[in-house]
């Protein structure tokens, strides 16, 4: 092996260190908190979400309105 | 590697509560294992601040082997920490929930124009207009709601696997095998060749994979499949920021809702998810539970969460302040990967369009497929709800797109 593969060989390993340290210490929080958040957002917007909640076709401007206007 | 804990936490949730397992056996580690690594990374709060661990010298002694050895203690420690707060599942919190009803989602539109697969597309602000691209080298934008093309561009390259539309509505990126991205103004007139105003903006070493204007029409951030992804400033083509670290092909990337700040997150055929702030280049999370490819990913509207589609037939939930998967969704019926997800305006619902033809419609926080939707004839490779979440638009190798509502 020559003497530049084994410098760039140490170079990515001290890289992949650096790289986990940092992951290593991100400030965590309990799933139990993280999912009530979640549960949450998505029961504050529901009433917004058309998708979920459907909307009246007369609001909806992909779905057909029960009467057709010819321009 | 880093998977896998979510099962083991399961295991153990039936006889003990998790966290005392998983204490006590990061101790009996901790007291077994040698001094390199564990002394660098400690478990307390009050750790040296990333910045300075990260400015370590090179010393004499870090032969690869101690690197090597720091390398599996800290991936080991990763493990530990995540799994140390794994108290619960998603869809125990979401118990007591009412289920979700019948859902009556049809085909509204068909756009068809396309000669060969379509591969992106992407919604305009004003939610009626939409882009696309396909292998034809063919970029089409449409008027969803009457179904008319209003531009076409042809690109001088085939399978133009990346579009997107301006925040401004007046102008499309799109490239592919070029290994460009590439920005075209759109004109009021429709005589006007839109190929002569072409601006070529981001050069990569291999196909462009994805792109995404940022919250102006500024920027641009790309994906490739040379690994990197990369931010460019659209006026003079210049290179702001790169993005190494996946280890493969980078095949999609969701830029934050504005809110959150400046990250995005990418994914890839390293089986990897990355978080990175755009600002520093750096890559502040990395998850990896997925078995294959990464096709697609998409941040959860509230910006702390963010969805996966693989080819391993799964897509998964990902939440970035517990730094771990909270959910998976699968069924073994479903063996294709999925293409494509997106979330619904209210994060409720999880859209994937998968390579068995179909769109599978999931309850984000119950776990349980809703729906599920058949109409294209081919792979659906690209899926994403309208900006007023009133629709949802998907691509498909059959050359069509379809608006459902």
């Amino acid at each position: 092996m020559s003497n530049n593969s084994a410098k760039s060989n140490l170079v990515i390993a001290q890289k992949m260190v650096k790289q986990l340290r940092l992951e290593a210490s991100v400030r965590r929080i309990k799933v139990s908190q993280a999912a009530t958040d979640l549960k949450n957002f998505c029961l504050q917007n529901a009433h917004k979400d058309p998708l979920l909640v459907g909307v009246p076709s007369s609001e909806n401007p992909f779905r057909p309105p029960k009467s057709c206007t010819l321009f | 590697m880093l998977r896998g804990s979510s099962a083991v936490a399961i295991d153990n949730e039936r006889n003990k509560h998790p966290s005392d397992v998983i204490a006590a056996a990061s101790a009996a580690r901790a007291r077994r294992s040698g001094r390199v690594g564990l002394a660098t990374a400690s478990r307390s709060t009050s750790d040296p601040h990333p910045a300075e661990m990260a400015t370590h010298e090179l010393h004499p002694n870090d032969t690869l082997t101690t690197l090597k050895m720091e390398s599996e203690n800290l991936k080991a420690k990763l493990e530990e920490e995540r799994a140390k707060l794994h108290d619960v599942e998603l869809h125990q919190v979401a118990e007591k929930i009412e289920a979700l009803g019948q859902f009556v989602m049809k085909t509204r539109r068909t756009l068809k124009g396309h000669g060969n697969k379509v591969l992106c597309m992407d919604w305009c602000k004003d939610k009626r207009r939409i882009v696309s691209s396909s292998q034809d080298g063919k970029v089409i934008v449409w008027d969803a709601f009457t179904t008319n093309k209003e531009h076409a561009v042809t690109m001088p390259c085939t399978w133009v696997m990346a579009c997107a539309y301006a925040p401004s509505g007046c102008a499309v990126a799109c490239g592919g095998l070029d290994n460009k991205c590439s920005v075209y103004p759109l004109s009021l007139d429709k005589n006007e060749n839109l190929a002569a105003k072409k601006k070529s903006v981001a050069m990569h070493t291999n196909y462009l994979s994805a792109c995404s204007f940022t919250n102006s029409d500024m920027q641009i951030l790309t994906s490739s499949g040379d690994g990197t992804c990369a931010l460019w400033d659209v006026e003079s083509g210049q290179l702001l920021q790169s993005f190494h670290g996946h280890g493969a092909d980078v095949l999609c990337l969701d830029l934050a809702p504005s809110e959150t700040g400046n990250t995005f997150v990418s994914g890839g055929c390293d089986k990897k998810a990355n978080v990175w702030d755009m600002r520093s280049g750096q890559c502040i999370q990395s998850f990896e539970t997925h078995e294959s490819d990464i096709n697609s990913v998409r941040y959860y509207p509230s910006g702390d969460a963010f969805a996966s589609g693989s080819d391993d037939a799964t897509c998964r939930l990902y939440d970035l302040r517990a730094d771990r998967e909270v959910a998976i969704y699968s069924k073994e019926s479903i063996i294709f990967g999925a293409s494509s997800v997106d979330f619904s305006l209210s994060g409720r619902l999880l859209f994937g369009g998968y390579n068995d033809y179909t769109i599978n419609v999931w309850d984000v926080l119950k776990g349980n497929r809703v729906s599920i939707l058949f109409g294209h004839e081919n792979r659906v490779s690209t899926l994403r709800v309208s900006p007023d979440g009133t629709a949802f638009c998907s691509g498909s190798w059959d050359h069509t797109l379809r608006i459902w509502a």
